[in-house]
């Protein structure tokens, strides 16, 4: 690539783009991540789109598949494949210790207290429906509040609006700044004696903030509110530790830390999930069955009824795996700097407005281009092989807080690099030509 | 710039998304329909102000990317003076049109201006954004109070 003149090939408003060497100044990240032999190990990312390399910035959406993960699904499915719990045979032990094996790397990669605390579920939408429809459904009563930030996913606004109607309860809105921060204050002010549940995303998907979720959940709990924390986001990029947030349910999806979508996990407490009643009735969430009378498993097992995702449970143990040999300081100090980098270059492109520009940020770079749609702008990007969401990034409430349609989102992964937000910025020099 | 994105983004359809026309809305007795395409949050309204059988204005509201918004201009322009039922089966000719199953070369001339949306059928996740505004016309041809979504 080219080396540009600095500052000043930065700003290129008034020139015809596309006679522009967009790179400032060469980039070489201080943080000490081997970035090459990372990608070497996700296949999908050599590949090619619409004839240009792969430029996959679409990472809060689900992440890419390291080879370690795509073998051991293929592996399962054809060395091990058998129902767990169940069978007395070979296969069917061999499989039921590779899944129970998961929910002990699960419970490490939370930090959780006990094993027993980790529950499989499909993904951090059934997560919170669970608690939504059990633990809401159990403690509920009319009047009682329900807090949820404003940055909110979908996934943690509308299971607690189903449970609202049919309990009584009521769903308030924590308001946010203009930098897309939670207001603390408001916050405070909000809690009260009927506060039941706090609902606070851990990093917004729409935003890429990070919440002061231990800070919120102290607060919480002075007031005697319990507080669910969606680490959708958090997961692929913070280390988590449910037990320093204080937290008492932790919600988090496979398929965004590189292992297969249709597999998550909810982490409680024991004390709560011991309360809870089973939300799905079935297979391996009995201790016995009569027509009499049913008396339910213990946990983990009340909680998971019929055949789980088994080849995705074990697909996610790989992925955990993985994540947990790479030096995740250094993952973290590389994410910082290339989100810093590329906040200044796609800032620097004239008519973008950055949405989302909280002092805690991770991952998440979404954004406006004046005159420019960002499902137009998706399109364009993607004839250069750039992957990014546009829309509302199932996010509404935020979209309206910012007065905005939609927006662009372009979401970063530790294999991402720095030459790819030169491409992601030529493209939205393309497109400002396209629209001119 | 690839030739499917020439195709898509033709200067016509970047001169109907700036300067889109008929943008207005319509007063009563015009009846008038919601449309959404709850994927993408677009949104539009269509007013139709019938004299008997006879398309005498429309005009369009909204918001949504330049070929949702285009695609609303260029209906208006094109559905003017119809009777209800051409504009009816122009809705049906524009819709095979951008899901590529328009045959001939004749069927395609008949669509006039409105074959620059052509190009959408190489971008199927882009369709819906063409088809909006005519699913809405429809709803508002039919005078229903019932909200049109693209799912």
């Amino acid at each position: 690539m080219a080396v540009g003149g600095g500052a000043a090939a930065q700003r290129v408003s008034e020139l015809n783009v596309s006679t522009v060497t967009t790179s400032p100044r060469p980039r070489v990240p201080a943080a000490d991540l081997d970035v090459a032999a990372i990608r070497a190990v996700f296949p999908i990312l050599a590949s090619q789109v619409n004839g240009k390399p792969l430029v996959y910035l679409d990472n809060a959406a689900t992440s890419q598949k390291p080879l370690v993960v795509i073998e051991a699904v293929r592996r399962f499915l054809a060395e091990e494949n058998a129902n767990i719990h169940r069978g007395v045979h070979y296969l069917s032990e061999r499989a039921t210790l590779a899944f129970d094996a998961v929910r002990a790397q699960a419970q490490a990669f939370l930090n959780a207290p006990a094993e027993h605390e980790v529950i499989f579920v499909r993904g951090t939408t059934e997560a919170i429906n669970l608690v939504a429809q059990s633990y809401g459904r159990t403690v509920l009563k009319p009047g009682d509040e329900i807090l949820l930030t404003t940055m909110e996913h979908h996934s943690n606004i509308v299971p607690w609006q189903l449970i609202a109607g049919q309990t009584g309860a009521v769903v308030r809105a924590i308001p946010i700044n203009d930098a897309g921060e939670v207001d603390l204050e408001a916050y405070r002010r909000m809690l009260g004696p009927r506060t039941r549940i706090v609902g606070v995303v851990h990093i917004s998907n729409a935003l890429g903030t990070v919440n002061p979720v231990a800070e919120m959940t102290r607060m919480a709990h002075e007031a005697g509110a319990v507080v669910l924390v969606d680490g959708a986001q958090a997961a692929p990029h913070l280390p988590i530790d449910v037990q320093a947030l204080g937290c008492d349910f932790y919600a988090c999806s496979g398929h965004k830390v590189f292992g297969p979508t249709g597999v998550g996990l909810l982490w409680g407490r024991t004390a709560l999930l011991e309360r809870m009643p089973p939300w799905q009735g079935g297979g391996d969430m009995i201790h016995t069955v009569s027509f009499a009378g049913t008396t339910f498993a213990p946990l983990p097992a009340k909680f998971e009824a019929g055949t789980p995702a088994i080849a995705e449970v074990i697909g996610l143990g790989a992925a955990l795996g993985y994540i947990r040999k790479l030096d995740f300081a250094a993952v973290r100090a590389y994410e910082h700097e290339l989100l810093a980098h590329a906040t200044e270059r796609v800032g620097a492109v004239p008519g973008v407005r950055l949405v989302g520009t909280a002092a805690e940020k991770a991952g998440v770079l979404s954004f406006t281009l004046d005159g420019v749609h960002a499902h137009d702008l998706g399109t364009i990007l993607d004839s250069e092989g750039v992957a990014i969401r546009a829309g509302h990034h199932c996010a509404q409430p935020v979209m309206e807080r910012f007065g905005l349609h939609a927006t662009a989102r372009a979401s970063f992964a530790f294999y991402n690099t720095f030459d790819e937000v030169e491409v992601l910025v030529r493209g939205l020099h393309r497109a400002r030509e396209v629209f001119a | 710039m690839s030739r499917d994105l020439d195709e898509l983004y033709q200067s016509v359809i970047l001169d109907h998304n700036k300067s889109p026309r008929n943008f207005h809305e319509l007063p009563p007795p015009a009846s008038h329909a919601d449309g959404h395409n709850p994927l993408c949050g677009d949104r539009l309204t269509v007013w139709v102000d019938l004299d008997g059988d006879t398309v005498r204005d429309v005009a369009f509201l909204g918001n949504g990317c330049a070929i949702s918004k285009a695609s609303a201009s260029l209906m208006t322009a094109a559905v003017k003076g119809k009777s209800r039922a051409e504009a009816i089966a122009l809705a049906d000719e524009f819709q095979k049109l951008v899901t590529g199953k328009l045959e001939g070369a004749a069927e395609r001339k008949a669509l006039g201006k409105l074959q620059a949306l052509g190009g959408v059928s190489e971008f199927p996740v882009r369709v819906k954004c063409a088809s909006l505004a005519w699913h809405t016309l429809k709803a508002a041809l039919a005078g229903g109070p019932e909200p049109i979504s693209t799912e």
